[in-house]
């Protein structure tokens, strides 16, 4: 590639990003248009200067990780201190600009109309009322496909126009949607007439006027409506509020609301309890089998260990949603060939999915069944790093194999394997598909606000938080999030200490 | 062997054959059940497991075909599986190409490379595979939600969005590709950089070609991690036709609506594939995360 074509295509490559960054900008989304910005500014620097040799590989990696990874954190990080939620979803203009949009009818300016026929064109005639004139448009053509609102002269209607027979309402109906575009105006400066009802025009004005001190002031009843800033809504003294509300920074409520008032933190303290719970013993569970399952399958007597470790190794290689969907068919109360089973050995039949103790030892059954054969691999791979004379040693001596499993086994892979195992627990920590797709966290405790069930693991409550429960309050959801990467992050620092010490041991 | 076996030898042989028969029996005992089911008329037909009358109404159903339904009326399938099983090949092919293409260049520098962070990089990506994208799944929402008001092609409810929000789960096939490159002789390349070659002619003509086996299973790896992904792309998809097989297959076995044989079929039609691609890159994947784990 010659020089001069590659400054054509760096050029070209930052109109191109520029032009981009413009359209954001211009549907409002001052954020994303900046990130977009820096990134296109960094890799026209990147491409372009002679320093960078080795960014220049690593610049699309990285900057994916940091646009789809590392944004999205502190992103939620963000909206942890926020109120967003469904009802606070907007900016403050944007959600006074919807409030100004509502309308109301003016008060008596209703009017009934006719619509009549003339030379195949139509006329608006509205009736006299009161000391109103009858008053009528001049023959229009209508048509539905207008996109936009077209307004139109009304004139004083003659007596011959009045007395002229109207079209029939099903004719009207007919023409409603292009009745409704139109806007019909008696004279230059005043409000105009719109269809408001299937035999009436009448003006229509804002619910809301905007007052000097950016308050909203109701129309009909009067009310005065603050933008509370603290709660983000507009509301009036007697504590109304308006819909929508908007978004406003609360500052750490969330996390207060979690760890200190009892409606949020009891089914958060239940939850997090069962989240550990849920990890811990799936660890070691998994560790137990697949650790007993290596040591047999390492076992040189054993006949057919190639077999076995196949079909043991299945359920790895299986697709986990297939699996959890396949567990929660079998575990089906009274369809299930789990309860088939049982009901034919011992006449009973557990209800899985509503009893919540049976429900937590499904689900630890299902998992101890998913994640077995990784540990069974794992382990597999670290007694075979054992010295065989170790073992022959032993043999010497005229030891057992339970001897053999806590005196050597056990104590030269323990340091190895303990960092697998955090990673492990931080895994299940985490375990969203399994709980989402086999239970979805219920069945759901009885007495809480909030909608948490009694399987529900930290990250799939909060997905219920933000997504399934009606209020989708995405910042209450942030903040549990947000305590989640700390739980995770000390985990992992936990974990990169013993990994640090295996090493040292690998080394020394 | 030579060495005198004591009498308990037998009895532990045995009990060890017992004890791993029994649990094979567990492990097999789901799969067969499902194909049982998906050849038993009915959806809630329960009956031996080797079925008294054999039915392909499943089978045509997840192959989107009419099928003769309960009440003997040809009914057409509800759930297009196929449509969701082509979904999830297109966005786990695209993304399993942009894995590659962002992975094996960043790899690259990192193996072959000197520059000031290299290290912490090294560790930064380790570290990021630690936060799972579950934990932002507000954040992602809202980010697709947003990109998507100025771009409607790369929004919500896009294939194209997926892709992009898978492509920043590099970490783990950078630590794979770094680690075989690792195993290359460098000698190659600088023969190659002595004749006059570019970093980047080394790179594209020298080291990938050699390092074709490695790619081809990073390909397949991020082929399986984007298809059995589940909660971004819960998230993200909502309209039926357009959802992966992932978030599809949750709608057979919903409480009230449970297609029990369908979703036999549909488990089996998807799954067999899947597992065989999974068996072809496992001996890698093994390798890679246990070293992954182990290595500072």
């Amino acid at each position: 590639m010659s020089a001069l074509t590659g400054r054509v295509l760096a050029v070209l490559a930052s109109l191109a990003a520029l032009w981009a960054v413009m359209v954001v900008h211009a549907t409002g989304q001052t954020l994303l248009a900046l990130t977009l910005l820096v990134i296109s500014a960094l890799a026209v620097w990147t491409y372009t200067s002679r320093a960078t040799q080795a960014l220049r590989y690593l610049f699309p990696g990285v900057a994916a990780a940091v646009v789809f990874v590392i944004f999205p954190m502190l992103y939620t990080m963000g909206i942890a201190f926020t109120n967003q939620s469904s009802q606070n979803l907007l900016d403050l203009d944007r959600a006074r600009a919807q409030l100004m949009e509502e309308a109301v009818i003016a008060p008596d300016s209703q009017r009934a109309f006719h619509l009549l026929t003339q030379g195949g064109q139509f006329r608006v005639l509205l009736d006299a009322e009161g000391n109103a004139p009858a008053l009528a448009t001049p023959p229009i053509t209508l048509s539905a496909a207008a996109p936009t609102p077209q307004t139109v002269p009304l004139q004083p209607a003659g007596n011959e126009l009045a007395s002229s027979p109207p079209l029939p309402l099903s004719a009207v109906v007919q023409q409603l949607p292009a009745l409704r575009q139109l806007r019909l105006q008696a004279g230059d400066n005043t409000p105009t007439l719109q269809l408001t009802g299937l035999r009436e025009f009448a003006q229509l004005q804002p619910l809301y006027l905007a007052q000097a001190d950016g308050s909203l002031q109701d129309r009909l009843s009067g009310k005065r409506y603050r933008a509370d800033m603290d709660q983000g809504f507009f509301t009036a003294d007697d504590g109304d509020r308006l819909q929508p509300g908007f978004r406003v920074g609360v500052g750490l409520r969330h996390f207060a609301q979690v760890f200190s008032e009892g409606k949020f933190r009891e089914p958060f303290v239940s939850v997090f309890i069962w989240t550990v719970l849920f990890s811990a013993l799936t660890v070691a569970g998994t560790a137990a089998l697949g650790l007993l399952l290596a040591g047999l399958l390492n076992w040189q007597a054993l006949p057919g260990r190639a077999a076995y470790r196949l079909v043991l190794f299945l359920p790895y290689a299986v697709p986990g949603f297939i699996s959890i969907l396949v567990f929660k068919g079998l575990f089906n109360q009274n369809l299930g060939e789990v309860n088939l089973i049982l009901h034919g050995l011992f006449g009973i039949k557990p209800a899985w999915f509503s009893d919540p103790l049976l429900a937590k030892a499904m689900l630890l059954i299902v998992n101890i069944w998913l994640g077995f054969p990784y540990m069974m691999v794992l382990c597999s791979g670290l007694i075979q790093s054992i010295p065989a004379d170790l073992y022959e040693a032993s043999a010497v001596v005229g030891a057992g194999p339970w001897t053999n499993f806590r005196r050597i086994t056990l104590p030269l892979i323990m340091k190895p394997l303990t960092p697998l195992l955090i990673s492990a627990f931080a895994f299940n920590f985490n375990n969203f598909v399994l709980v989402s797709l086999l239970t979805g966290g219920r069945p759901d405790q009885a007495d809480s606000t909030l909608p948490a069930g009694t399987t529900d693991i930290l990250v799939s409550y909060t997905w219920r938080i933000a997504f399934q429960d009606s209020g989708q309050q995405f910042g209450l959801a942030a903040a549990i999030s947000t305590v989640i990467f700390g739980i995770v992050a000390a985990i992992t620092l936990v974990q990169l200490r013993f990994t640090q010490r295996a090493e040292a041991v690998k080394k020394g | 062997m030579a060495i005198v076996q004591p009498k308990s030898q037998r009895w532990r042989l045995l009990a060890a054959h017992v004890f791993l028969l029994s649990l094979c029996a567990a492990v097999v005992f789901p799969f067969l059940v499902v194909l049982s089911v998906s050849l038993r008329p009915g959806n809630f037909a329960s009956g031996s497991l080797i079925p008294s009358s054999i039915s392909l109404e499943h089978w045509r159903y997840v192959l989107g075909l009419p099928y003769l339904g309960v009440d003997g009326k040809t009914t057409m399938p509800d759930l297009p599986v196929l449509r969701w099983l082509f979904n999830s090949i297109k966005v786990a092919a695209g993304s399993a190409c942009v894995t590659l293409l962002l992975s094996t260049t960043a790899s690259f520098a990192l193996a072959r490379m000197k520059f000031r962070g290299r290290q912490h990089l090294m560790t930064g990506l380790m570290l990021m595979q630690m936060f799972p994208a579950v934990l932002a799944l507000v954040a992602i929402y809202a980010i697709f939600d947003r990109i998507g008001s100025a771009f409607p092609a790369i929004g919500l409810n896009t294939h194209a969005s997926l892709v992009l929000a898978y492509s920043g789960g590099i970490a783990m096939h950078v630590w794979t590709l770094k680690g075989y490159y690792d195993t290359l002789p460098g000698e190659i390349e600088e023969a190659a950089r002595v004749d006059g070659a570019t970093p980047w002619q080394a790179f594209w003509r020298v080291l990938l070609p050699m390092a074709l086996p490695i790619l081809v299973v990073v390909f397949m790896l991020a082929f399986i991690g984007a298809i059995i992904e589940y909660p971004v792309a819960s998230v993200l998809l909502s309209q039926q036709d357009q959802l992966t097989l992932a978030v599809g297959s949750k709608l057979f076995v919903q409480e009230h609506n449970f297609h029990w044989g369908d979703f036999a079929a549909a488990a089996i039609l998807s799954g067999l594939p899947i597992t065989a691609v999974f068996l072809l890159a496992q001996r890698w994947m093994i390798a890679g995360l246990a070293s992954g784990g182990v290595k500072g």
